[in-house]
């Protein structure tokens, strides 16, 4: 078993698999929450963009979009996103396509759960806000965001969740993460298959079960008591 | 400002809240008909009818939180803007209390005293705390400044809410049915505050059936019934004397209770 994860490298693979779930989580995170803004804006054209993006980007199979980023956006665009001196150019690029690929696609998740969470929050909140003079903008961060990003835990880590699983769709353009190793052990040593799933679905409970662990317990502990 | 034998100022004439022909419609339902009302600076004005006559809309038309179609509003001279920035500086200058206190769930009482003055008004930190543990203490719940909304009585959350707005130095007050959430026993420790506050000269537009209130600290009373306002009268002729037929329906309505 050691020599199939040192031959394999699956220990580097789950690194991948942890940097492309962090990457993208932090970025699907604030472009979301930028949605979930345009979403509640009193600004139509806004609120429109917003919700045509999540309405596109969350019915559009996820394996599309990343074969997208790096077939459409690379290959016929030309659109590159590491430099081609760099001697880690290929690898560079298809992290980052692929980290778009994922963040995009994921952020119309969080936006949906962020306004699950501003549906928790009472109208009076955004009206007492207002009647005390603050602008939309202030009332987004000093009221509206704060109880909706605490009443949106639970939710925001069943993104974060899925978003960790689904970074194995990125084997599709050939960045090294599990699923990409999985299928050189299928090809080169069959007989060790079986052990190989067996090791990368262990790998992937340890990732996910802390995160849900840890969510109960902060949407607990955060709760906004009323 | 003078005063007369109760220990309230007497009112201004001068015009601060002026409501000229203000319509407003919910889909077909005229909430606000033709509404012409003038407040002056230090006057207290209570707006009393039966539930759905427009009472609520009609405080919140005069801060923006509900658009109007025709007619005007100024408050000291100045039409409220559309929407924006300006309609936000403005806005800060009414204070407004709700029937469901509104405080911010996950501040403190002392933040959600200071969130005001330093956000809106660009108030020190310490000197909008220094200010803020003052008005608590006016309103009587200073030792409370740690706490969060929900571990306070509704009655002790009014005050708190009341502090917030005076925290803004507003020119105008409203409250639409401060004490109607609360239990009985808490009724009078809002009201008396509230009563301190006319006392004070504070301008204030108040919408509630407690006729002790009204009878105590209003220079006048106006009845609204079906969007419009019928009856314009010192608390005295108002509650003793009123004149349309749906004001006594009204009065014996809640007289006998
Ligand atoms: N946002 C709204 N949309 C549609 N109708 C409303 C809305 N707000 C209030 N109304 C209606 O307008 C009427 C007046 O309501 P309101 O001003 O709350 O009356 P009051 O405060 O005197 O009880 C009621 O019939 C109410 O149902
Ligand atoms: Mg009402």
């Amino acid at each position: 078993m050691t020599e199939l994860i040192e031959e394999y490298q699956l220990l580097a693979a789950f690194w991948m698999t942890i940097k492309l779930t962090a990457y993208s989580a932090v970025i699907s995170l604030v472009l979301g929450t930028i949605l979930a803004i345009m979403r509640v804006s009193p600004v139509r054209i806004f609120e429109w963009v917003g919700t045509t993006y999540v309405t596109l980007l969350r019915n559009t199979p996820l394996t599309l979009i990343v074969l997208f980023c790096s077939l459409g956006l690379w290959g016929q665009l030309g659109i590159e996103l590491a430099s081609r001196e760099s001697d880690t150019f290929i690898v560079d690029n298809g992290f980052r396509l692929a980290v778009l690929g994922l963040s995009v696609y994921h952020a119309a998740f969080v936006c949906e759960a962020l306004r699950s969470g501003v549906n928790t929050i009472p109208l009076g909140q955004a009206e007492a806000a207002r009647s005390i003079g603050l602008t939309f903008s202030q009332s987004m961060t000093q009221v509206i965001l704060p109880q909706a990003f605490r009443g949106a835990i639970t939710p925001l880590g069943n993104v974060l969740i899925a978003l960790t699983k689904n970074t194995t769709v990125v084997a599709a353009i050939g960045v090294a993460e599990t699923a990409y190793r999985m299928k050189a052990i299928a090809e080169f040593e069959p007989a060790l298959l079986m052990l190989g799933f067996a090791v990368v679905a262990l790998g992937f409970v340890i990732l996910t079960l802390p995160m849900g662990m840890l969510t109960s317990y902060l949407s607990a502990r955060l709760a906004v008591k009323r | 400002m003078s005063e007369d034998a109760t220990g309230f100022p007497e009112p201004s004439t001068e015009p601060l809240v002026v409501l000229e022909n203000v319509n407003k419609h919910f889909g077909d339902l005229h909430v606000l008909q033709d509404i012409n009302l003038t407040v002056h600076r230090g006057e207290v004005v209570v707006v009393i009818g039966p539930s759905g006559s427009g009472k609520s809309t009609l405080c919140r038309t005069i801060n923006r939180l509900e658009t109007y179609e025709s007619g005007s509003i100024t408050i000291g001279g100045e039409t409220l803007p559309q929407e924006g920035k300006a309609l936000a500086r403005l806005r800060a200058d009414v204070g407004m209390v709700f029937q469901s206190f509104n405080l911010f769930s996950h501040k403190t009482i002392l933040e959600n005293v200071t969130m005001g003055p330093t956000k809106v008004r660009g108030v020190k930190s310490a000197a909008a705390k220094k200010r803020a543990m003052e008005l608590l203490e006016r309103v009587g719940v200073a030792h409370q400044a740690a706490k969060y909304p929900a571990q306070l009585s509704g009655g002790q959350q009014q005050r708190v809410a009341i502090a917030r707005s005076l925290a803004m130095e507003p020119t105008v007050m409203l409250f639409d049915e401060p004490t109607s959430a609360l239990d009985p026993e808490m009724i009078n420790e809002v009201l008396d505050v509230m009563v301190e506050l006319a006392k004070s000269g504070m301008t204030m537009i108040v919408v509630t059936h407690e006729m002790g209130f009204a009878r105590k600290a209003a220079d006048r009373v106006v009845f609204m019934s079906d969007g419009a306002i019928l009856e314009e009268n010192t608390p005295e002729e108002f509650f003793t004397n009123p004149q349309t037929d749906r004001a006594k329906d009204f009065l014996g309505k809640i007289l006998t209770h």
